[in-house]
């Protein structure tokens, strides 16, 4: 692997008769089917969004192999700062369809309360996977500082700092990488270059000849691989944790794949993304790959692979509806987690919303007395 | 004259710009061939060239910066920050550096540019694409900070803003985007800046608010100031207006704490508090985040704005 040169695990090794990944069919089944999972997550979300029940979502097609093979190399005791595009990363670890459609519909069981817009999840549990924020890059440090104090407790944990491409013009990505270089934090940044930036293509984003090698100038060593290929995005994962439970440092991997859709479902691509290019990427679909691989080895039957998408999508409809059928947020969620305790100047402010909604009739309003 | 929404009239100034001055150029992120993410710049490639308009890596800090050094060194830049929100990783350079360079240099060096942001709530876009964030800039002094409210303001108050000698932040309410329509001019013309705009007359409460025109009529006769610029203030045009009812209501969508709103109180309190008959109310965000579910609660809309009226005409 160099910095410049992209690996392939599925294109290269893989090909060779008797390939052995060292990795359970179980285990290689349950990435294959947290993949097709997010992929089901995704679609439902587009249909719910363009039918007006969600405000918007994020598309997630074509980079699920990034998000779950990095999440399939960190334990459950490792932490995650992740961006809005890593549905793949809670979902490979357990964390409930469910529960991310209620922050989707933004009611009263969604972690952050109905207070974040769709796709900024927050979880504690099964994994740290930490509440996301739409400023891009200010998580980088923040997973450092994680990361070193893990290292401070002498625990073998690591933390994972994932972002696209133009994140990495950020602030937060300089200084994230600086200190983690000095500090030999146990730290894996994760670059998913993914072609654009909103509608920024990733070659004009940075003179450098590749991502990785930003990490250079930082004492960081810096991996490419193809983010299409589960095992690839996988095995650097690994490798990299491995170096930072040792004490070695920080790792920073760019994955090169591609985003299959708009930036966002308010945004129409094909001002900027050329219909061939489109093409040229969904002939290397991450799902469809890692699938042809499976059947060729025998771990998955031919008919599975619609059977288990079906699966799927039945499991997040349900969520859907689910959430759905949940209640909005109370009113006092306006006011709660400002601090640790309501100071008087937020309390009364809270006791006029309710009062007002009272004397208005309005449904959030309960019986009109400030509960908090 | 043709009609056109707020941001279409945005569009008309910064294409009649282009077009006057080879020395302006418009940049910030996805503004080129994806014409900004509201469309505020659609066009503008294609007709001025990448040169004159165009992306820039994702930096605020970057884009910010760059633009002073061309700002001192003759050229006029527009830049976009995509959301009032995503502004701060460029505080600095916009607090210590542009508001400063014309006073630490003596006036040797100066930092005339133009810094358009979107800003404000109501469109669903939770804690992070949804805030007003004039007061941090207000507090700052060598800014001039700028709203308008309809796209005849915004075409004259942003073409104002791009002559202007110093550095101007023009805040663009994102909600009132596609929701107002106005006739706008052909060509150039200016709207000054540091003036206010009476939306209505009345005689019974005066509301102060920037993004104006609430509908607010249960027999009392409101009188309606669009602030315009909020820095520096036409402050002579709010003590007349407070003088004119003794009743005055301010509305911002900010939070309350430290906001706009309680400097326009304190104003009316220093230059006209013989004239007042009621205390100045405010009616403002909350001194919170701003949620997403339930923002409809938080924004002061119509039916806060009317009890804060109403609360002071009776007093
Ligand atoms: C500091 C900051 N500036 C601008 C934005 C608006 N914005 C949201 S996503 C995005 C592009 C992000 O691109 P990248 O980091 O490559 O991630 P991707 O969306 O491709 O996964 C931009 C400009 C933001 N959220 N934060």
């Amino acid at each position: 692997m160099t910095i410049t040169d992209l690996s392939s695990i599925l294109d290269g090794p893989a090909q060779a008769e008797g390939f052995d990944p060292g990795i359970s069919d179980e285990e290689l089944l349950h990435c294959y089917r947290t993949m097709q999972l997010v992929r089901a997550f995704d679609d439902i979300c587009l249909k719910l969004q363009r039918s007006g029940r969600i405000g918007f979502s994020i598309p997630n097609k074509g980079i699920e192999a990034t998000q779950v093979g990095a999440a399939s190399a960190l334990r459950k005791d490792d932490w995650f700062f992740p961006s809005y595009r890593d549905f793949g990363m809670a979902m490979y670890h357990g964390v409930d369809p469910t529960d991310m459609m209620h922050n989707m519909f933004g009611n009263s069981l969604d972690t952050a309360r109905g207070r974040q817009m769709p796709v900024h999840f927050s979880f504690t549990d099964p994994i740290h996977f930490v509440s996301i924020s739409s400023p891009l890059g200010t998580h980088v440090p923040q997973a450092v500082g994680a990361a070193y104090a893990m290292k401070l407790r002498g625990e073998d944990k690591v933390a994972l700092a994932s972002f696209g491409d133009g994140s990495t013009s950020t602030l937060g990505f300089h200084s994230g990488m600086s200190f983690a270089g000095v500090w030999k934090a146990p730290v894996i940044f994760l670059c998913q270059n993914n072609g654009y930036a909103i509608s920024m293509p990733s070659h004009e984003q940075t003179a450098s000849s590749s991502y990785a090698i930003k990490g250079k100038a930082y004492g960081v060593p810096g991996v490419r691989v193809d983010g299409n290929d589960l095992l690839s995005v996988r095995a650097a994962v690994a490798e990299a944790a491995e170096r930072a439970r040792a004490g070695e440092g920080p790792t920073l991997i760019e994955a090169v794949t591609f985003r299959m859709g708009g930036h966002s479902t308010s945004d129409d691509p094909s001002a900027y993304v050329p219909d061939s290019e489109f093409a040229e990427w969904r002939d290397k679909d991450p799902i469809d790959r890692f699938e042809r691989f499976l059947i060729q080895r025998g771990t998955l039957d031919v008919a599975e692979p619609e059977l288990i998408y079906a699966d799927c999508l039945a499991q997040v409809d349900a969520a859907s509806k689910a959430a759905q059928a949940t209640a909005p947020p109370a009113l006092e969620t306006i006011f709660s987690d400002v601090y640790a305790e309501i100071p008087d100047h937020i309390r009364s402010q809270g006791q006029a919303a309710f009062e007002l909604a009272g004397r208005l009739g309005e449904a959030a309003a309960g019986d009109g007395a400030f509960p908090l | 004259m043709a009609n056109m929404t707020l941001i279409g009239a945005v569009n008309d100034a910064l294409k009649t710009a282009l077009r006057e001055d080879p020395s302006v150029l418009v940049f910030g992120e996805d503004v080129g061939k994806k014409g900004g993410v509201f469309l505020a710049t659609d066009g503008l490639q294609a007709e001025f060239g990448a040169d004159r308009c165009f992306d820039t890596p994702l930096s605020e800090d970057g884009i910010i910066g760059t633009a002073i050094g061309m700002a001192m060194n003759g050229l006029k830049p527009v830049a976009e920050i995509q959301f009032q929100d995503f502004i701060f990783p460029a505080f600095d350079q916009i607090v210590s550096e542009a508001a400063k360079l014309r006073y630490r240099s003596g006036g040797q060096y100066t930092a005339p540019m133009v810094i358009r942001t979107p800003y404000g709530g109501g469109i669903r876009g939770g804690l992070y694409h949804s805030q007003s964030g004039e007061a941090y800039f207000c507090h700052t002094p060598g800014m001039k900070v700028v709203i308008p409210s309809t796209p005849y303001d915004a075409k004259g108050l942003l073409l104002a803003a791009i002559a202007d000698p110093d550095p101007v932040l023009f805040m663009e309410p994102k909600a009132l985007y596609r929701a107002v329509k106005g006739e706008v001019p052909e060509g150039h013309y200016t709207v000054e800046l540091s003036t206010t705009r009476n939306v209505r007359e009345g005689d019974d409460v005066t509301v102060v608010e920037k993004a104006a025109d609430m509908a607010a009529e249960k027999g009392i006769s409101v009188h309606v100031v669009d602030l315009r610029t909020l820095l520096p203030l036409d402050e002579s045009a709010v003590v007349e207006a407070a003088k004119k009812t003794g009743r005055v209501v301010t509305v911002t969508e900010a939070p309350r704490f430290c906001g706009y709103a309680g400097e326009i109180s304190a104003i009316v309190a220093e230059r006209a508090i013989e004239y007042m008959e009621a205390p100045v109310v405010r009616v403002t965000g909350f001194d919170t985040p701003f949620p997403n579910t339930l923002e409809h609660h938080y924004l002061p809309d119509a039916r806060r704005v009317i009890d804060a009226i109403e609360k002071v005409a009776n007093f």
